[in-house]
């Protein structure tokens, strides 16, 4: 076997992956989404996206991941900042990184059930306020399993996603940066001005989009939360999917997906131009 | 080229400095002057206060006691940014999204001078430091020695009352590092700020000031002209860490001390009589061949003009002399000689 064959093989594994995980089902999207229930070509389902409801769905999801982003971007980059003044190699970032790692991978199904556990209907947090203080929380709706709730429960997630991503940002920055400013006469708000800003700008607005991509795709937190009513896109997807009232509906859920596709698709893109501009001057 | 007129130096004067990290005295009563338009360089073992005492003068540590006087003046509560002092690092103190031109005239900026002022002025020192044709470029497209030039020229551009440079020539490799520690001092000469250069290069140290002075455990052991320093080391220490010498075992008497056979001079006070060691420089050993004789040449360095031959003793206690490579010829290793000492002054420390 030639030694480049063997290379080739090597690779395969991951191709696979990619084929059977990313490929065949963007393509079965993308295909089905132009297809109606009779097989034959149609653009009805992507009309179809124009629908009050579909539309109002994206809206939700748009407004949903913006949110979480700007929130969990500004909160996570102060805790980043926070650990990186810490000592370079102490318990304490070591802790909070892998916490951090754990929670922006997994943490989504737990925090909700968490969050239903202490603040849900009958989560004891709401039961104490209300039968000891006389507080009802829901008082003005069950928020917590509508579009307020997915928006704490989301910057859960987020926050702890921005002190991964942006960490290494920051990491960059380096201290003489900051002595240079102030030994040539800048205050502390001069160097982060035109020092810092600038330089963990790009990171940022990049982080951002990262997180917004994250909330704009989150499907298991959202199912776990709601479980009346589908107020964002992946819970439309889902409804599509699964209904049985409504048949033929299945393709106006790939419509869907297509369209969620095509907005990360636009965000990935922004954060990969920015990537190229940070990575010219940090590191 | 304009001189910027010798006027532009202040005297520096740190009084019985002292501070302290958690356990470690970092500076243990720190005193030194530095004249107006001096430059005067920090030499020691790594973590002896070097770093922070320039820091603690920067005013980017503050001090536990003492004082400090730029020019007369106490500048304690002065804040960095108000006190007028250009620093260079060891390294990476550039801002890397500005252009070198950019970066040099980041503290010009500050000072509000309009923006063809600042362009000519940054070109101007670019120019000084022997980069003018780089001035476009960022950080990251300048090689380590460059990147170091444009940092010299930022601090320098603000025409600063003193310059403080940390070790800024330690990264670099050993060609650039003399070629710019020859031209940091023709720069430091035009310009004559009073510059405080710290290093733990001894060589650097002794090629580039007017007066170093040589730090242990955050105190100046001693400070004086390179030649001082090392003709005539006031300790022990000293001796050791500034040039080579040899430990050689002597009798301490009361005019001066007896070293294989030869009464030396001694330098240094404050050690009991007796047995003691001698700190002798290999400059100071000579060596005869002499077949009667019973020291062995054991190893051979050449370095050009001059080698180093060490030579072991009946007790096998090694030597190193320092000759002139035209007598390399008599002295290959085995040969038997004879070492003799130059009646120069030593440093004596009591026996180990
Ligand atoms: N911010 C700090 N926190 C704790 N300890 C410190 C700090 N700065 C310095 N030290 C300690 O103070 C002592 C003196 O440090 P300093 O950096 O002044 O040494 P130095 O002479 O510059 O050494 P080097 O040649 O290694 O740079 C060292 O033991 C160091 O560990
Ligand atoms: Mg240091």
């Amino acid at each position: 076997m030639s030694r480049r064959l063997r290379d080739l093989l090597g690779v395969v594994p991951f191709f696979v992956f990619v084929g059977v995980f990313l490929v065949i089902p963007t393509l079965v999207v993308a295909i089905g989404a132009f297809l109606g229930d009779d097989g034959r070509a149609t653009l009805d389902n992507v009309t179809a996206l124009a629908d009050g409801y579909i539309v109002q769905a994206f809206v939700r999801s748009i407004v949903l991941s913006a949110v979480t982003a700007i929130l969990g971007a500004v909160i996570g980059a102060l805790l980043g900042y926070a650990l990186v003044t810490a000592e370079p190699d102490s318990t304490v970032r070591r802790v909070v990184t892998s916490a951090c790692g754990v929670l922006a991978q997994f943490g989504g199904v737990t925090l909700a059930f968490a969050f239903m556990a202490t603040i849900g209907l009958s989560g004891f947090v709401t039961l104490f306020l209300r039968d000891s203080l006389g507080v009802d929380i829901f008082a003005g709706g069950v928020w917590l399993y509508d579009l307020p709730g997915l928006v704490l429960v989301y910057t859960y997630f987020q926050i702890p996603l921005m002190v991964i991503v942006f960490l290494p940002a920051l990491d960059g920055i380096r201290p003489q940066w900051r002595e240079a400013t102030e030994s040539l006469g800048g205050s502390t708000w001069y160097y982060w001005r035109r020092v810092a800003g600038p330089l963990l700008a790009p990171a940022f607005i990049g982080s951002t989009l990262l997180l917004f991509a994250n909330a704009f795709s989150a499907y298991a937190t959202a199912a776990a939360l709601v479980s009346q009513g589908s107020p964002i896109v992946p819970l439309q997807i889902r409804s599509a999917l699964t209904s049985e009232v409504l048949l033929g509906r299945e393709n106006v859920g790939k419509a869907m997906a297509l369209g969620m596709v095509v907005v990360v698709a636009v965000v990935m893109a922004l954060y990969a131009l920015l990537q190229r501009r940070t990575s010219r001057w940090l590191d | 080229m304009t001189t910027t007129a010798v006027s532009t130096g202040v005297a520096v004067r740190l009084e019985e400095v002292s501070r302290r990290f958690g356990t470690v005295q970092a500076l243990d009563g720190l005193d030194l002057d530095l004249a107006p338009g001096e430059l005067v360089a920090l030499l020691g073992p790594s973590g002896c206060g070097k770093t922070t005492a320039l820091r603690i003068l920067a005013g980017l540590e503050d001090a536990d006691s003492g004082r400090i006087l730029v020019g007369g003046k106490d500048v304690a509560g002065v804040p960095v940014n108000r006190r007028d002092m250009g620093m260079v690092f060891q390294a990476y103190s550039l801002f890397p999204h500005l252009t070198a031109a950019e970066n040099v005239e980041f503290g010009l900026r500050l000072r509000r001078q309009s923006a063809a002022a600042r362009r000519r002025r940054a070109l101007e020192m670019l120019e000084l430091v022997g980069i003018g044709t780089h001035a476009a470029r960022f950080p990251q497209q300048l090689s380590g020695g460059q990147q170091q030039r444009v940092a010299l020229a930022r601090a320098l551009a603000i025409q600063p009352q003193v310059l403080l440079l940390d070790e800024p020539l330690s990264a670099l490799d050993a060609k650039v590092r003399l070629q710019l520690r020859d031209e940091i001092r023709r720069i430091q000469l035009e310009v004559g700020t009073t510059t405080l250069f710290v290093t733990h290069d001894q060589e650097e140290a002794l090629a580039l000031a007017d007066r170093v002075g040589v730090m242990q455990a955050g105190r100046l052991e001693q400070i004086g002209s390179p030649e001082d320093i090392y003709r005539n080391p006031a300790t022990p220490f000293v001796a050791s860490f500034v040039g080579l010498s040899n430990r050689l075992a002597g009798v301490l008497g009361a005019d001066g001390v007896s070293v294989l056979g030869t009464p030396l001079p001694v330098l240094n006070a404050s050690v009991a009589p007796g047995p003691v060691e001698a700190l002798v420089r290999p400059e100071s050993v000579d060596l005869t061949a002499d077949p009667l004789a019973d020291a062995r040449v054991v190893a051979v360095s050449f370095l050009g003009p001059l080698a180093r031959v060490t030579v072991s003793l009946p007790d096998e206690t090694l030597v190193v002399a320092q000759v002139s490579s035209a007598r390399l010829a008599d002295l290959p290793p085995g040969t038997a000689v004879r070492v003799t000492l130059l009646p120069i002054p030593v440093v004596v420390s009591s026996p180990r």
